[in-house]
């Protein structure tokens, strides 16, 4: 076993511990947590194919944005009610029937003809070709993408405006 | 690693996000069980464009990530507002457009 597939099952059994942790533990704070170690390890899968852009990206933005979010919104729910919020589930066994059939569907049309194994060659730096593909064949959804993180930070500073 | 490799790893991952979604009552859990589907969703497209030497999906994850990013805090944001309409973050108790 070479060192890609040691470090691809260890950053698998990560992803898919805290996965699972993230939906199945009972506090809510510690489910957060539980994401961020989730999207960490999906940066380390992104590491292992050889984007290195986008590992930071997700780090960034994922692991710092989305998880400052999801706790701060925790933190004034729970300030609003005054007590802990625990968090319980209901249909457990019908979500696991649906997300099992559908796990099944997925993996057995993966596994139905042979994908590739070998990694075709690209440009060494691949942080600069998807910035120089950003600004010249996708400027106009880079631009759109502009518009529609103002349309969502405005849209979210009008939910959340205080009580008048 | 092949390719298969990455998509059932994605696939499992998006399985289990679909769990949460469906049993969490609290709509902040349900969330969270969003952003793990989404998030399995780039593996797949930077498996993809990987193994297919396009750096396409990799951009395509630039933009998807970003996307998510505004849903989290549109979703959170709407959470927010109607745990002060309504008191409560569970998903069953609100039922305002039930009919």
């Amino acid at each position: 076993m070479n060192g890609e597939a040691l470090a691809f099952y260890f950053l698998a059994t990560l992803l898919v511990g805290s996965a699972l942790a993230v939906v199945l533990t009972k506090n809510l704070f510690h489910a957060v947590l539980w994401l961020a170690l989730a999207l960490t390890g999906t940066a380390g899968v992104f590491l292992l194919l050889d984007a290195e852009f986008l590992a930071a990206v997700q780090l960034l933005l994922y692991a710092g944005g989305i998880v400052t979010i999801v706790v701060f919104a925790i933190v004034v729910t729970e300030r609003l009610v005054g007590e802990r919020i625990s968090q319980t589930s209901r249909h457990i066994a019908a979500g696991a029937a649906a997300a099992i059939a559908l796990g099944w569907a997925l993996i057995s049309t993966v596994w139905q003809r042979p994908l590739a194994i070998v990694r075709p060659p690209m440009a060494d730096d691949l942080t600069r070709l998807i910035g120089e593909t950003v600004q010249t064949r996708f400027v106009l959804p880079f631009e759109l993408l502009a518009l529609l993180m103002l349309a969502g930070l405005m849209g979210a500073i009008y939910f959340a405006r205080p009580e008048d | 690693m092949g390719l298969q490799a990455y998509l059932t790893l994605a696939a499992v991952v998006f399985c289990i996000g679909l769990f949460g979604v469906i049993t969490r009552r609290n709509t902040i859990g349900i969330l969270l069980g969003i952003e793990l589907m989404l998030n399995s969703v780039n593996i797949n497209l930077v498996a993809f464009a990987r193994f297919s030497a396009d750096v396409t999906g990799m951009i395509f994850t630039v933009f998807t990530i970003c996307i998510t990013v505004a849903e989290a805090a549109l979703g959170l944001a709407i959470v927010i507002l109607l745990f002060r309409i309504r008191r409560t973050v569970m998903a069953d108790q609100l039922d305002l457009l039930k009919g």
